[in-house]
């Protein structure tokens, strides 16, 4: 969440895609050769394929947070597992700090694996006979670390995740919030660059859940990894996400920043999860204030221009003047006109009513 | 009408029926001639009748209602043999195929995605084994067949005679394939022996090292310390004899075991188990027995572990395996004793193969049912913290499916006890062994006090390795090391304190025996006279009730039960059980069973097989009866389905062999005895699938059911029963498979079906061919029942959607 600045473009992304496609099905590379890359799913199911992901191009760059958002059948979960190399993907391209993912041997691919990328599962994936701190030192273990130094490394991260005092507990003998922390120091205990989380908080009550969030937001907030996570839940991923992808049928419906996405849904199908939103909780005043005009006379009140609108609201509605708006450094940037709040808050939302 | 619109199955399963009977009806003139046993073949060689008549002679008769005698019993037939020739032309013929197979994968591989020539052949080389293997067989076995068969001057031999050519080639695999030039250091000169005989004879002396070795440990001896040496040397050296571990010291050790695995409960059993075992003085063999079940065990779980991993690996091994399993787990105990008698010899080593061949099946299915259930996720978490292959079988895979795994470890240790008695058929010592030479002289008490002997290592192992399997790894972090090696250190006090008690022994008793060191048979406790008393006692009392019954059920009951069997033609057999075979999978299974029959039907033991079925379907039926009641009445209370699981538990672990002996003793040597003990060991699965089944109707249902109003006769009848009815079946399924090898059993005590013959050809040196067939007869019987039960509980669980 740190910041929402489109990334500098000459900066190499971590993760890139190249029009990847996943089609399930016994002859999926003839067809999809054949269509000359428009795959039409109802065709492709018809011949007894299953279209999972269908041309997906992004690219996340270092540090950002970007949150692949759909219904259950989208693809999301393929697209992962296509970036992390579990399911081969069928056409396309995929590259991690500019390496191609797909030309890797099985070798370098374990190399890969073991040195930068870390996962996070919907239903934990624990090894059953291992401790808690057995469980994060598995991947140092499996890389050949000596068991001194793996269980140091896997102690400090049980003390992040906050089990401390419950590492020689098994993972049968926790709740579901805390098997996902381990989960997540196992995923975390060999430093990887590149953090997969699949549904990791989708298996935990609504009140965990929450609690989750924060933790991870708290985590990524001193990590800063680059984080692909997928989730079906919308009010999750406006919560974390720097960026959003919504998914639907494998093809990725609208990719944009939390605040684009509500305020701009480039399908039918998009707005619909946004209709519901509520817009004061998710967007911030940025995204809602006009520039500076200088003949403009400001009122005395500022607000920060990352704060979000629900906190701010009735002191800002308050005002009779525009309300100034600062960045960081105090500086004033914007002007917040009440018409306009109003309108964004509950503007659209009547004539959709009406429509 | 409309009922039976609604419902086509029913329409057909009137068919099916209307022409059994119509086919039994039209057997005419030969229906007194075939319902006594082998009464066609007889009369054919007397002369009364042809077995074969003529195209148009066969249609008349039918017009005339009247069954030709082709289709009442199926006549010997010939067959055309096939030839394996290695002649140029075929091995062209075979390079040819080779080629034409390659390129076609070939082909195919570059038409889909552009590989060279070297990566084709770097991803698909195994693939040239499997090519390899069929074009062998297609150019040097099927090219030559077919065109001795179209050009040349085929031979043909009988069907019946097929038991003579299995036997054949077995002898000739075993002595003379493949000759190689071996050192024989008696006659000190090079010989020329068959390359499959010095294998199996290789094995055999492993595993006879591995039971001495292992037998020597608790009973002591001298053979492990020969084999090291000699004999020579042995004798100038009268000190090295190795002692036997003082029973006292296993006795502690079990109890250990069971205290370490579960708790106090289990260490009595296991402690007055092994108690009881001593002080009766059946140490000696019941040690004999348990070197024999933890050698071959390991064995067996081992290769059970290979090939589970293996088929679970390639997904062609699977399917190749799982035929395999389905006879193997079909095929009666006896059969494997005949083929392994012929390659390995009679002894300690031939039982432990029959045994582990016996065992491994079981232990193959449950590590691949364990590997399976292995959640996808924990699979993907293993990759992605970078395992490769070994990392993520031995760290991830295995000890994920731990609990299948060692489940299939208990079932092998049970497995291997039931075959303790029947493998000392071919030579196997211990209780087994002594069981059957007191059977063998009528020392019924004798006999009930080994069987109890082996129920009791049975009951103690089975407990054990099930605790084992349900223990949860304990966490060693930070103890201290007396606390980390607590076992061990009180494992070695132990074995201490029993030395030292043996020690003292010698010179507390007189007389040379230590009964702190072994109990010899002679002086242990008996209840032998007690029990053959008690047992007089009975019969005096009971003798004309029990021979009234007897008689009522042999002549009443099972005779015109046998004769209806035998009198059905064999067209009428077919009829019948292909025609539910196609109302349970349609065509496809319809075909599967009349493979299955075929097989029977073309051997000359159809008359044989009847009986068996017969003999079977009795046990069943009344199994059956009686579990589906039993477990229904205790499934309406927790705590009688807790009783009853455990009590089919317990009599499960029983050895099928140790049966016999109880009934025996009530009803002597009789049919009624085996079908008695068929009704008893069929019944625990048809009993525990029943309570299973019942109880796993989900509460909710049985919830709305009462909200319905319904009573407890109604929930029963249209709630559970329907609900648990595919469960249900799949105990019948057992039941069928359990009678099958009860009765095979039963042939020990005499039985005039397919067990006869196979005990027959363990006393015959030429029996293998007679000895296999015989199984995979029984087998097939087993299967057919099998598919078609299987196939539809599988149909009406999809149904229910309870998959």
């Amino acid at each position: 969440m740190s910041s929402q600045d489109t990334p500098s473009q000459k900066e190499q992304p971590v993760v890139k895609c190249e029009s990847v496609y996943k089609i399930f099905g016994e002859n999926a590379k003839k067809m999809l050769q054949s269509s000359n890359g428009k795959v039409d799913a109802k065709e492709f199911q018809d011949a007894g394929c299953v279209v999972g992901v269908n041309n997906a191009s992004f690219e996340v760059y270092h540090g950002e947070m970007l949150v692949i958002m759909g219904l259950s059948g989208s693809g999301k979960s393929t697209l992962l597992r296509c970036i992390s190399r579990l399911t081969d993907t069928t056409a396309g391209q995929i590259f991690i700090d500019g390496e191609d993912l797909l030309a890797l041997s099985g070798k370098e691919l374990i190399e890969l694996r073991r040195n930068k990328m870390g996962m996070v599962f919907q239903s934990f994936a624990l090894l059953p006979h291992k401790t808690v701190v057995e469980n994060i030192a598995f991947p140092l273990q499996v890389k050949g670390n000596s068991t001194k130094d793996s269980m140091t490394r896997a102690m400090e991260m049980v003390e992040l995740v906050g089990l401390a005092g419950r590492e020689n507990y098994f993972p049968r003998e926790l709740s579901g919030g805390q098997q996902q922390r381990v989960g997540i120091a196992r995923s975390l205990a060999v430093e990887p660059d590149i953090w997969f989380l699949d549904e990791p908080f989708s298996a935990l009550d609504p009140l965990i859940r929450k609690e989750m969030q924060d933790e991870f937001l708290r985590l990524q907030g001193v990590l800063k990894k680059t984080i692909l996570f997928v989730t079906h839940d919308f009010d999750e991923a406006l919560r974390l996400a720097d960026r959003i992808a919504i998914m639907k049928d494998g093809i990725i419906e609208q990719l944009d920043t939390p605040a684009n996405i509500v305020l701009n849904p480039a399908t039918e199908y998009v707005r619909k999860f946004t209709q519901e939103v509520p817009r004061e909780k998710v967007l911030k005043i940025e995204a809602v204030m006009d520039p500076l005009d200088s003949s403009e006379e400001l009122s005395d009140l500022k607000v920060s221009k990352d704060a979000i609108i629900e906190t701010v609201v009735e002191a800002v509605l308050n005002e009779k003047k525009p309300v100034a708006v600062v960045d960081a450094n105090n500086k004033t940037v914007g002007a917040l006109h009440n018409s306009k709040v109003i309108h964004v808050l509950f503007g659209d939302n009547k004539e959709e009513t009406n429509a | 009408m409309d009922y039976l619109k609604k419902n086509p199955k029913l329409v057909q399963l009137g068919f099916v029926l209307i022409g059994f009977v119509v086919l039994i009806l039209m057997t005419g003139q030969y229906s007194e001639i075939i319902d006594v046993r082998d009464g066609f073949t007889k009369a054919v060689e007397k002369g009364q009748i042809v077995p074969v008549v003529g195209f148009s002679e066969s249609v008349s008769m039918i017009l005339r209602g009247q069954l030709p005698p082709q289709f009442v019993r199926i006549p010997e037939l010939n067959f055309l043999n096939p030839v394996v020739s290695t002649s140029i032309v075929y091995i062209l013929t075979t390079l040819l195929i080779m080629a034409g197979l390659i390129f076609n994968n070939y082909y195919a591989k570059i038409q889909s995605s552009k590989i060279s020539l070297i990566d084709w052949f770097k991803k698909y080389w195994t693939k040239l084994f499997l090519y390899a293997i069929i074009s062998i067989f297609g150019g040097l076995f099927v090219a030559p067949t077919l065109f001795t068969w179209f050009f040349g001057e085929p031979e043909t031999s009988s069907f019946w005679d097929l038991p003579i050519i299995v036997t054949d080639y077995a002898n000739f695999l075993m002595y003379e394939w493949f000759p190689i030039e071996i050192y024989d250091p008696d006659i000190e000169e090079f010989e020329d022996k068959a390359l499959i005989f010095q294998i199996t004879r290789g094995i055999s002396a492993a595993l006879l090292f591995a039971i001495a070795l292992i037998r020597e440990i608790l009973l002591g001896g001298v053979k492990t310390i020969v084999t090291f040496t000699s004999w020579d040397w042995l004798s100038e050296n009268k000190w090295a004899h190795w002692p036997a571990l003082p029973w006292t010291v296993v006795c502690a050790t079990a109890t250990m075991l069971g205290y370490a695995l579960k708790g106090r409960g289990l260490a009595m059993l296991a402690g007055f188990g092994t108690l009881y075992i001593s002080i009766f003085g059946q140490w000696q063999p019941s040690m004999e027995t348990l070197s024999f079940v933890l050698v071959a065990a390991p064995v067996s779980v081992i290769l059970g572990l290979f090939f589970g991993v293996w088929s679970y690996k390639s997904k062609s091994a699977e399917v190749a395996l799982a035929p395999l399993l389905n006879i193997a787990q079909s095929m009666p105990h006896f059969a494997y004793l005949v083929p392994v008698m012929v390659f390995f010899g009679i002894g300690d080593q031939a039982g432990a193969i029959a045994t582990i061949i016996f065992a491994t099946p079981p232990m193959i299915r449950l590590t691949l049912l364990g590997l399976k259930r292995v959640s996808p996720e924990v699979v993907d978490a293993g990759m992605m913290s970078g395992c490769h292959n070994y990392q993520l079988m031995f760290k991830v895979l295995i000890p994920t499916a731990r609990r299948d795994i060692l489940i299939g470890v208990n079932q092998v240790i049970m497995q291997c006890l039931a075959m303790a008695v029947i493998a000392s058929f071919i030579g196997a010592k211990g209780l087994g062994f002594n069981l059957l030479l007191a059977l063998n002289q009528l020392k019924v008490g004798q006999a009930l006090e080994l069987g109890l002997c082996i129920v009791i290592i049975a009951v103690v192992l089975d407990k054990l390795s099930l605790a084992w399997a349900n223990k949860q790894t304990d966490y060693f972090a930070d103890l201290p090391f007396i606390e980390r090696h607590k076992w061990s250190l009180l494992f070695v006090v132990i074995l201490l304190i029993g030395i030292a008690l043996s020690y003292i022994g010698t010179f507390l008793f007189k007389g040379g025996i230590n009964y702190l060191y072994l109990i010899p048979h002679t002086k242990g406790i008996t209840l032998e006279p007690m029990l053959q008393g008690g047992i007089d006692w009975f019969l005096d009392y009971f003798f004309f009730s029990l021979q009234g019954f007897n008689k009522w059920l042999i002549i009443d009951v099972l005779l015109p039960m046998r004769e209806s069997y035998l009198s059905m033609p064999v067209s009428a057999t077919f009829f019948l059980v292909m025609g539910i075979g196609y109302i349970v999978g349609g065509i496809r299974s319809a075909l599967i069973v009349a493979w299955c029959l075929l097989f029977i039907a073309l051997l000359e033991w159809w008359d044989r097989a009847l009986i068996t079925a017969y003999m079977a379907s009795f046990g069943v039926i009344v199994s059956v009866i009686i579990g589906i009641t039993v477990g229904s009445l205790c499934a309406q209370n927790k705590t009688a389905s807790k009783v009853v699981l455990l009590v089919c538990d317990t009599f499960q672990t029983f050895p099928s062999f140790v049966y016999l002996i109880p009934v025996m003793i009530l009803f002597g040597v009789t049919d009624t005895t085996v079908l008695i003990s068929v009704i008893i060991y069929a019944t625990i699965p048809a009993t525990r699938y029943t309570v299973e089944g019942l109880n796993s109707v989900p509460e909710d249902l049985q919830d709305a059911g009462s909200m319905s109003g319904v009573s407890r006769i109604q929930r029963w009848v249209k709630i559970e029963l329907p609900l648990a009815f595919p469960h249900i079946m799949l105990g019948v399924n057992q039941t069928v498979i359990f009678a099958l090898f009860m009765v095979i059993i039963g042939a020990f005590i005499g039985t005039e079906d397919l067990g006869q013959y196979i005990i027959k050809a363990l006393s015959d040196k030429q029996g293998i061919g007679n000895g296999l067939l015989l199984g995979l007869c029984v087998a097939c019987i087993g299967l057919t029942v099998d598919h078609i039960i299987q196939t539809w509980a599988i149909k009406r669980k999809q149904l229910l959607g309870m998959d």
